[in-house]
């Protein structure tokens, strides 16, 4: 036995004066500056920040994984042992076996040429060298895939990575980590990539791992749901420090930083029945290169006092909930929001955002701005290079009927591969359709002529979801916005004078037109890409996933914008989107869909209150909320399974296969299930495709 | 994936066809020996050009012409040369000096090219990198038949350091050289050494380009940071995790390198006084010799196509992701 393995009762690791630093072409980035926390045996701590506070790096320094040109100070203690200027020999004994770590994206997390039974045991031989024979370590990874919850484990320890689902490989990277019954898990956003309903079943996963292996776990995420329900303890960092930390519940209901509470606020909430106004922070997080002195958060807060422009505050303790449980915050005003506890809403100061005139006109008297009407898209799946023949066809949208009235906002929602992208490129094609129809504005748009077509795209926009990607790098920002104004022939006057009013409308600056892409942050870019949409002024928008590249702060900010902007200008919204929080809180209305079809449609708030097909149910449920109270007592439905593949859908009800409601029936019922597909039914603006619909709330 | 394999391979064999045919054709129509002949001084008689337009069959169409002289491929007879000797009796000699100074080339370029290459992207910017780039780029950047000329330079200051003529620049082996199998081989070495650096060193530069480059690709990934995680130390993660992802993408690069080979092998077995196949091409083109042009296509087909093949045999073979 070595000193490392003597039994340790002090915290499993303990982090001291963490400080991070990269060179950069801007001088030196100092990405985590004096951070310090501990991890207890058992405990789950949560990590919360947007992106660059440091919390990945912090992360990456504790298991020396950070490339050579960082420079790490500080201390790090594993069980009481020292790790800062440990060699990699050194290191790699205790890494995968005493600590060990699962990242975010598993499509890149396993090497793609080895099989994942080789993988996973590959961890337990890296440790146990002469004691383990390549037997043993193959039968145990194949118990391990099988406590993940891998199906058919023996079968599937051969399958290569490629082989694999998104969902399943984040298992199979979790099996890895605790192959080896590590007594530290760090966890690093975790579920970020997955769909809601796979990240529920990979939280579930996690939970399971560390009842196995006792260990104490780090969870990085931005979403401040996933802590809620997971975490012990939560810690807030900001500009590579730690400006918040206590226990959840404590700092969930009581924050005393702002920031705290301005990202508390900013999340839209799914048991929101009401329609709150999300608490955007303005600005963005500071360049980590050049720190001006004070308190980094200072820029973009709303309590700030002369005094936090002068000294950065400490940590410093703002109530105990009980022994060693202690709640601190980096903040001068603490105090005062002690006193007051306000709601971020007050602090930020946002205003209630009005409702569009036309709202106070009856749905059924609106015009319809876009119909949809038994849409049906397939794509051929071919084999052969030279010879292409046809083996079959994927049915990514399996007639599908909606419409959007004037001023009315319709969420599109359901987990990748559901058809929502195939739906909204049909609509923006304007072209000849495969089966069904497509109207624009009561136009059907399979017959139009080049003109008409052109037309009709001044009332059609696209707000794409990578705001990076959308946007050419090479033009300044009043060409772009100028560009759409151009091929429809608007006069250079009129063009000229637009340019600016649109800026002024998405809330940049006028100067800012003749930058370039590349000086906008991420919000800034989204505000832009809306800018250009709304340049033709359009009477419909379609949204791909908005804001799921932005954090959320940012994405607060957004999101608000595009509820003036439709309460200002009338406009109509087809907002695509996998977060159904942000449905919520944005759409009149939502259609659900899993695999090309709708399974329910209706409005908004009777849909989310109380969803009647079983998917709707499991993707609701599968929402952590950011309230720790609720999320701990909330029942979860965790569908079993990942999405089947759309060239083969299963018969009659497409869901059964991972239905909860089918498989808690007898066998004579629920033939009616695989023989004959349901139909939309419902009452009201609300129906469902179930033959077994009972609405059920689930949030 | 050996179905598929096989179906390739039936790809190429017309593949093969159709380079040769072009070749064949295209030195055909441009070539023109009976001119040559007429050159001459004092001229041959009319009947001597009209036997020799009859013995090399000009007057029937390129086409026919093609076919009869693949029927004869098929049975080991590639024509006659101007000259009215067989083909086919100077071909294996001489593939099989081109043989020997390719495949070695290619193998040293290969195995020298990778590991320059990973040296290169782990040290990426430090002294090491950029002396491997700098090497790199002046070799792609010197014509072969001037590194081949350069080259004779350092050879000769080895052999006036050693004090006797080790390294030969000149034919590929001493002339009446007789000797048991072993010592042959020795003394073939000799002469081996300076033709095949030249090749070589071509290769090993631009293997080793691509090589950093995928290299670092697979430094950055996720799936190297996983293996250290689980406990595998730096240098084992790069080699087991890295180096074996950072040589699929070389897989497809073998098939155009063989290519640049060939082109430089050419100048090279001029240079180096060799009678190979790149010295045979020239010598067709010099005699206005149809045949010899297409045999030496032909031969050059099969390589490249051939190494086109056993680089999909090696991407299959280190990438699970394709083989169907």
């Amino acid at each position: 036995m070595t000193a490392a393995d003597k039994p340790f009762d002090g915290p499993v690791l303990e982090v001291d004066d963490l400080r991070v630093s990269f060179p950069s072409e801007d001088g030196r980035v100092t990405a985590v500056r004096g951070l310090g926390y501990a991890v207890s045996p058992g405990e789950v701590l949560g990590i919360v920040g947007e992106s660059g506070s440091g919390k990945s790096v912090s992360s990456l320094a504790v298991m020396g994984l950070l490339p050579d040109s960082a420079r790490v100070t500080g201390s790090i203690r594993f069980q009481g042992r020292e790790l800062l200027g440990l060699g990699d020999a050194e290191l790699s004994r205790l890494r995968g076996r005493r600590v060990s770590m699962v990242f975010q994206d598993p499509l890149s997390a396993l090497t793609p040429v080895y099989t994942v039974g080789d993988q996973i045991a590959e961890a337990l031989l890296a440790h146990g060298r002469g004691r383990v024979s390549k037997q043993q370590a193959a039968n145990r990874a194949v118990e391990l895939l099988d406590l993940v919850g891998i199906p058919n484990a023996r079968e599937r320890a051969k399958a290569f990575p490629h082989e694999f689902s998104g969902g399943m490989r984040q298992r199979a990277v979790i099996a890895i980590a605790i192959a080896n019954d590590p007594d530290l898990i760090i966890a690093d956003e975790p579920t970020t990539a997955l769909d809601v309903t796979v990240q529920a079943q990979v939280l579930e996963v996690l939970k399971t791992a560390q009842e196995v292996t006792g260990a104490g776990i780090v969870i990085i995420t931005h979403d401040l749901g996933v802590v809620a329900g997971f975490a012990d303890r939560l810690m807030v960092m900001y500009a590579g420090r730690a400006v918040e930390t206590g226990q959840v519940d404590e700092v969930y209901t009581r924050p005393r930083m702002p920031y705290t509470l301005g990202l508390l606020g900013s999340i839209p909430r799914l048991d929101a029945a009401e329609k709150q106004p999300l608490v955007p922070i303005e600005g963005q997080p500071p360049s980590l290169t050049d720190l001006p002195p004070g308190c980094p958060f200072a820029p973009r807060c709303p309590m700030v006092v002369d005094a936090c422009l002068t000294e950065e505050p400490p940590l410093s303790l703002v109530g105990a909930v009980g022994a060693g449980e202690e709640h601190r915050a980096a903040c001068i005003r603490s105090a005062d929001i002690a006193e007051r506890d306000p709601a971020a809403a007050e602090v930020f100061g946002v205003a209630t955002i009005g409702e569009p005139a036309i709202a106070a006109v009856p749905r059924a008297e609106r015009e319809v701005v876009l119909s949809v009407e038994d849409l049906v898209k397939s794509f051929p799946v071919t084999k052969g290079t030279v010879f292409r023949r046809r083996v079959g066809e994927v049915r990514a949208v399996d007639g599908i009927s909606f419409d959007i009235r004037a001023g009315e906002t319709l969420g599109l929602v359901g987990e990748s591969g559901c058809g929502k992208t195939t739906t909204l490129m049909e609509i923006l094609g304007l072209d000849k359709l495969m089966g069904g129809r497509i109207s624009v504005l009561g136009e059907p748009t399979d017959r139009l002529d080049k003109a008409r077509r052109k037309a009709i795209r001044r009332d059609l926009q696209v707000v794409f979801q990578d705001p990076q990607a959308s946007l050419d790098p090479r033009m300044p920002i009043s060409d772009v916005l100028a560009e759409p104004m151009q091929v429809h022939g608007f006069s250079a006057a009129r063009i000229a004078e637009r340019v600016p009013a649109l800026l002024d409308l998405v809330g940049l600056r006028r100067e800012h037109g003749s930058r370039y892409p590349a000086e906008f942050s991420g919000g800034q870019r989204q505000r832009i890409g809306i800018a250009r949409a709304l340049a033709l002024r359009p009477r419909l928008i379609v949204l791909d996933e908005p804001v799921s590249a932005l954090d959320v702060s940012i994405q607060a900010g957004v999101i608000n914008l595009l509820d003036e902007l439709k309460a200002e200008l009338g406009l109509s919204y087809l907002f695509v989107a996998h977060d159904l929080s942000v449905v919520r809180h944005i759409a009149d209305r939502v259609a659900v869909m899993y695999l090309g079809k709708i399974v329910e449609i209706g409005e908004v708030d009777r849909v989310f209150a109380a969803p009647e097909h079983p998917y709707t149910q499991a993707l609701l449920s599968a929402i952590p909320i950011p309230d720790p109270a609720k999320e701990r007592v909330r029942e979860r439905i965790i569908l079993t399974g990942d999405l089947p593949s759309p060239a083969d859908p299963p018969t009659g009800c497409r869901f059964h296969t991972r239905c909860f409601v089918y498989a808690a029936m007898p066998e004579d019922r629920r033939s009616v299930c695989v023989d004959t597909e349901p139909a939309l039914n419902g009452s009201g603006d609300h129906s469902s495709a179930c033959h077994f619909a009972r609405s059920r709330e689930v949030v | 994936m050996i179905g598929f394999l096989v179906r390739r391979l039936a790809n190429y064999v017309v593949l093969c066809l159709v380079a040769t045919f072009l070749a064949f054709a295209l030195a055909s129509t441009t070539f023109d020996p009976i001119a040559v002949l007429e050159q001459r001084n004092p001229p041959p008689p009319a009947a001597v050009l009209d036997a020799k337009r009859e013995a090399l069959r000009l007057d029937e169409p390129i086409p026919q012409r093609f076919l009869s002289w693949v029927g004869g491929v098929v049975h080991g007879d590639f024509g006659r040369t101007v000259t009215d000797r067989p083909v086919a009796d100077e071909l294996p000699r001489r593939a099989g000096v081109s043989l020997r100074l390719f495949l070695v080339g290619v193998v040293l370029g290969v195995v020298f090219g990778v590991i320059l290459g990973v040296v290169s992207a782990i040290r990426q910017y430090k002294l090491s990198d950029y002396l491997a780039t700098l090497f790199s780029f002046i070799i792609l950047s010197t014509p072969v038949f001037v590194l081949g000329t350069l080259l004779k330079q350092p050879a000769q200051s080895f052999n006036e350091l050693i004090g006797t003529n080790y390294l030969q620049t000149l034919g590929e082996s001493t002339p009446g050289f007789d000797g048991s199998w072993f010592a042959s081989l020795g003394d073939r070495l000799r002469y081996l050494i300076v033709p095949t650096a030249t090749i070589a060193l071509g290769q090993i530069a631009y293997y080793s380009r691509y090589q950093r480059s995928a290299m670092l690709d697979v430094l950055g990934s996720d799936f190297l940071r996983t293996a250290q995680a689980k406990g595998l130390t730096r240098r084992r993660a790069l080699f087991k995790h890295g180096l074996r992802t950072a040589l699929i993408p070389m897989a497809t690069l073998f098939a155009f390198g063989f290519g640049l080979l060939i082109t430089g092998g050419t100048f090279t077995e001029r240079i180096f006084g060799w009678y190979g196949m790149g010295d045979w091409l020239v010598v067709g083109v010099a005699t206005q010799d149809a045949n010899i042009v297409a045999t030496v296509t032909l031969f050059i087909a099969v390589l490249v196509l051939v190494s086109g093949w056993l680089s999909d045999v090696l991407y299959a073979a280190l990438d699970p992701r394709v083989r169907v």
